[in-house]
């Protein structure tokens, strides 16, 4: 079948199976690799991307129920190539990540909560990555880096609420 | 973990989707796919076509009608969570929604795929039944409503037959000056499938009187089931006829055991939650201020 499908903002097009989940697509045909595949039923977070602004998990989307959403991935968040959004560089300055591989999933999650709410409680972080599954930090440096997220946002004089 | 091939349509209309239904006996719906899709993963469920209602917009959307809130089977959870109406006039529906899977599947999931999933240990139906809400299921031509006490048949079953469709869910709204409601839940995690689930809602007259009271219990048998609380309408609730109400409703529940927890266990927490959950209602109604809701 084919999918018109609208990922960081740009128009694409892909011929896939019913059974190709969104996750699946966004990695072998748009060569979209930050979305990670792990548990690929629903458990573990890894392969969260946003729709329409909202964290949900690509594996639990077939790619042919995708179209007319807006999906934003990893690979969309950073403002220019080269550069880091403020929740990406928070990961890095608080030694948020370990190896990696829940990242894009816990940015995404935190990026949606801070476009939300850029004050948020430590229970508001928690309940926002409580879908993703990190077995390195022990979470501590995730919640600390959303945090100095939340922090460096609240202070920023760049206009928010755009895309994405 | 890839599901095995189907055939995936998208229906513009409930009629066209119960007609493909109805003509195709390995045809199943899909809604927000939330666990649908991991059963297809791990191929327990293999369906020959997929029936896709999500943006049926007839299934969607969130109305007062008669007495009642009727939600719309595809509106989300995470629509529920964040409606106004939902929380002035189905407090405890608000109060259980945050405890519905996480955030990520509350933006997918549908209100009318966790009814008709009907798991034992699901929020929703927890709610359906504590408040004796009505399901409407579409075979067209005919629309019925049916009351949750008889669409939730067991663990994963339901009265809906092959080619219905689960079109909304009615949950009717308590109009008494003074409503309460409490929720309490056990589980391994927060956000993981609930050990045992209690929910109450409880109505005062202005005296301070018990008019109405209802108190569902999830988790702990084969399907959510209400609890006779009825002893406690009529007087000025206290703690301890609270405990002695429930804990004799409770005593001989019949209570599922698994690896997680005895039936024993699941039976104590019941009456434990249960209680919590009145006290909780009761403790809200007493402060509520009157105001219409």
């Amino acid at each position: 079948m084919k999918v018109r499908l609208t990922i960081n903002g740009r128009e694409r097009e892909a011929d896939v199976e019913p059974r190709k989940t969104l996750l699946d697509t966004l990695r072998e045909d748009f060569l979209l690799v930050g979305s990670h595949a792990g548990c690929e039923h629903g458990v573990c977070g890894a392969c969260t991307v946003l729709i329409d602004g909202e964290p949900s998990r690509s594996c639990l989307m077939f790619a042919v129920q995708a179209d007319g959403y807006d999906i934003t991935t990893i690979e969309g968040l950073a403002p220019a190539p080269g550069e880091l959004s403020i929740v990406q560089d928070a990961f890095c300055e608080t030694h948020g990540l370990q190896c990696g591989y829940c990242t894009s999933g816990m940015i995404l999650a935190a990026h949606a909560l801070l476009e939300r709410n850029d004050a948020p409680t430590r229970a508001d972080i928690l309940e926002a990555i409580s879908g993703n599954i990190c077995r390195c930090t022990g979470y501590g440096q995730i919640v600390e880096a959303i945090e100095h997220a939340a922090d460096r946002l609240r202070k920023t004089n760049v206009p928010r609420g755009g895309r994405p | 973990m890839k599901p095995a091939p189907f055939d995936y349509v998208r229906p513009d209309s409930l009629g066209e989707a119960c007609e493909i239904l109805a003509s195709d006996e390995d045809a199943r719906i899909i809604a927000g796919g939330q666990t649908l899709i991991p059963m297809l993963a791990m191929r327990l469920a293999r369906p020959a076509k997929l029936v896709d209602i999500l943006r049926l917009q007839e299934l969607h959307g969130i109305r007062a009608d008669e007495g009642a809130i009727v939600i719309g089977a595809v509106t989300r959870q995470v629509e529920v969570e964040r409606s106004e109406i939902v929380r002035r006039s189905l407090p405890l529906l608000a109060k259980a929604l945050p405890w519905v899977g996480h955030p990520p599947t509350r933006n997918r999931g549908t209100v009318g795929g966790s009814i008709a999933n009907a798991d034992p240990s699901a929020e929703i139906p927890l709610v359906a039944v504590t408040l004796g809400a009505e399901i409407e299921i579409a075979n067209p031509p005919d629309r019925t409503r049916m009351p949750a006490d008889d669409f939730f048949i067991g663990p994963m079953l339901t009265s809906v037959m092959p080619g219905d469709c689960v079109c909304a869910v009615r949950f009717p709204v308590w109009t008494h000056p003074r409503v309460g409601t409490g929720f309490h839940e056990v589980s391994a995690r927060q956000s993981d499938f609930a050990f045992v689930a209690a929910a109450a809602q409880v109505a005062l007259d202005e005296s301070g009187r018990c008019i109405a009271a209802t108190l569902g219990l999830g988790g702990v048998g084969d399907r959510a089931i209400r609890i006779d609380v009825a002893p406690l309408i009529g007087d000025i609730p206290a703690r301890k006829k609270i405990a002695d109400v429930v804990r004799a409703a409770t005593g001989n529940l019949e209570a599922n055991s698994d690896l997680h927890a005895s039936a024993d266990y699941r039976r104590r927490v019941a009456a434990t939650l249960g209680i919590r959950a009145l006290e909780d209602a009761f403790t809200e109604a007493v402060s509520a201020n009157g105001a219409s809701p």
